[in-house]
C-alpha cells in the first residue's frame, strides 16, 4: 500500500494539487470579503505553481510563483487594504446568478465531453501513458530554461520585443489614466 | 486516468469558474479576480498541451500570458480606484450609467 502510494507519488500528488485548485477556485465564488477571496485566488496560484513543477516546467513554476503570487496578488492584496470600502449589507451575487450557474454547468458539459471524446479518438492519446511513468525527465530535457531562452530569443525575438512595448504602454497608460483624474479634480 | 485528461479537466474547470465568477459576483475586484482565474485556467492547458506536444511554443505563449496578465492589472487597477474615489463603493450595480 504504502509502497505503491510512494512509487505513484507524482499522480497522487497531481491530483492533490488539483483538488486543492478546484476547491480554491470555488471558494472563490462562495466567500463574501474580497481579502478571503484574494487569499482563496493566492493558495490556487501556488497549487498551479506546483502542478507545473510536477510536469516538469520549472521556470513556469517559477514564474508563476514570482509574477503572479509576487506582484499582482499583492498589489491585488494592497489595493483591497487601501480602499477599504465596507461591502453593504446587500447580496453578494447579481441578478444573473441563475442564468449564470446554467451558462457554467452547459459550458463545462460540452468541453468536458469534447475534450474526453477528443482525447479518445485521437492518437495523440496513446503516447502519454508511455511518458507517464516518468514524465519529469523528458520534462526536463524539452523544457528547461536553456531550449526554452534560446527557442524564445531566436525564433520568437519579435513576441519578446513586443512585451517590453506592452509594458511600457502600460506604465505610459496608468500613468495617463491618473493624471487625467488629478487635472479633472483641479479644472 | 489519464493525467493529460486530469489537466484538461481542471483548466476548463478552472476557466469556467472565472467566467461564473465575472457574470455572478457584484465586487468590482473580485470581477477582477475572477479573471485571474480565468488566466491561470488557460495558462494550464497551455502547459499541459505543449507537455503533451514537446514543444516550446506553449511556454513562450504562457510567458506572454503572464505579460498580459500583469499590463491589465497595472491598467486596472488605477481605474477601479478612479471609480471607488468618484462613487464610493466597489458594488457593480453603482456604475450602471457606464452602459451607455
Amino acid at each position: 500500500m504504502i509502497a505503491s502510494l510512494l512509487n505513484n507519488l507524482d499522480t497522487v500528488l497531481l491530483v492533490v494539487f488539483a483538488l486543492c485548485a478546484l476547491a480554491g477556485a470555488a471558494l472563490m465564488i462562495v466567500l463574501r470579503q474580497p481579502m478571503r477571496v484574494a487569499m482563496a485566488l493566492i493558495s490556487t496560484m501556488i497549487f498551479l505553481g506546483g502542478i507545473y513543477g510536477l510536469l516538469g516546467v520549472h521556470f513556469i513554476a517559477a514564474f508563476q510563483v514570482l509574477i503572479y503570487v509576487g506582484a499582482v496578488m499583492v498589489f491585488m492584496v494592497y489595493v483591497i487594504m487601501l480602499l477599504e470600502v465596507r461591502e453593504s449589507t446587500g447580496t453578494r451575487y447579481s441578478k444573473l446568478l441563475w442564468p449564470g450557474v446554467a451558462g457554467f454547468v452547459l459550458l463545462v458539459g460540452v468541453i468536458g465531453i469534447s475534450i474526453w471524446r477528443g482525447l479518445r479518438v485521437s492518437p495523440v492519446s496513446t503516447v502519454p501513458p508511455a511518458g507517464a511513468v516518468q514524465p519529469a525527465a523528458t520534462g526536463d530535457a524539452a523544457f528547461g530554461i536553456g531550449p526554452f531562452s534560446v527557442a524564445f530569443l531566436n525564433d520568437y525575438w519579435l513576441h519578446f520585443e513586443l512585451t517590453s512595448v506592452l509594458l511600457v504602454a502600460a506604465v505610459v497608460a496608468a500613468l495617463a489614466v491618473i493624471k487625467v483624474a488629478r487635472r479633472s479634480r483641479h479644472g | 486516468m489519464d493525467r493529460t485528461l486530469l489537466l484538461l479537466w481542471l483548466a476548463v474547470a478552472l476557466f469556467s469558474l472565472g467566467l461564473l465568477g465575472v457574470i455572478v459576483r457584484r465586487n468590482v475586484l473580485v470581477m477582477l479576480m475572477c479573471m485571474e482565474l480565468m488566466l491561470n485556467g488557460v495558462n494550464l492547458s497551455l502547459v499541459t498541451f505543449a507537455q503533451q506536444t514537446g514543444t516550446v511554443v506553449g511556454a513562450v505563449l504562457v510567458f506572454l500570458v503572464f505579460v498580459v496578465a500583469t499590463a491589465e492589472i497595472a491598467l486596472a487597477i488605477p481605474i477601479v480606484l478612479l471609480l471607488v474615489r468618484d462613487r464610493r463603493t466597489l458594488d457593480l450595480d453603482a456604475y450602471r450609467d457606464l452602459k451607455g
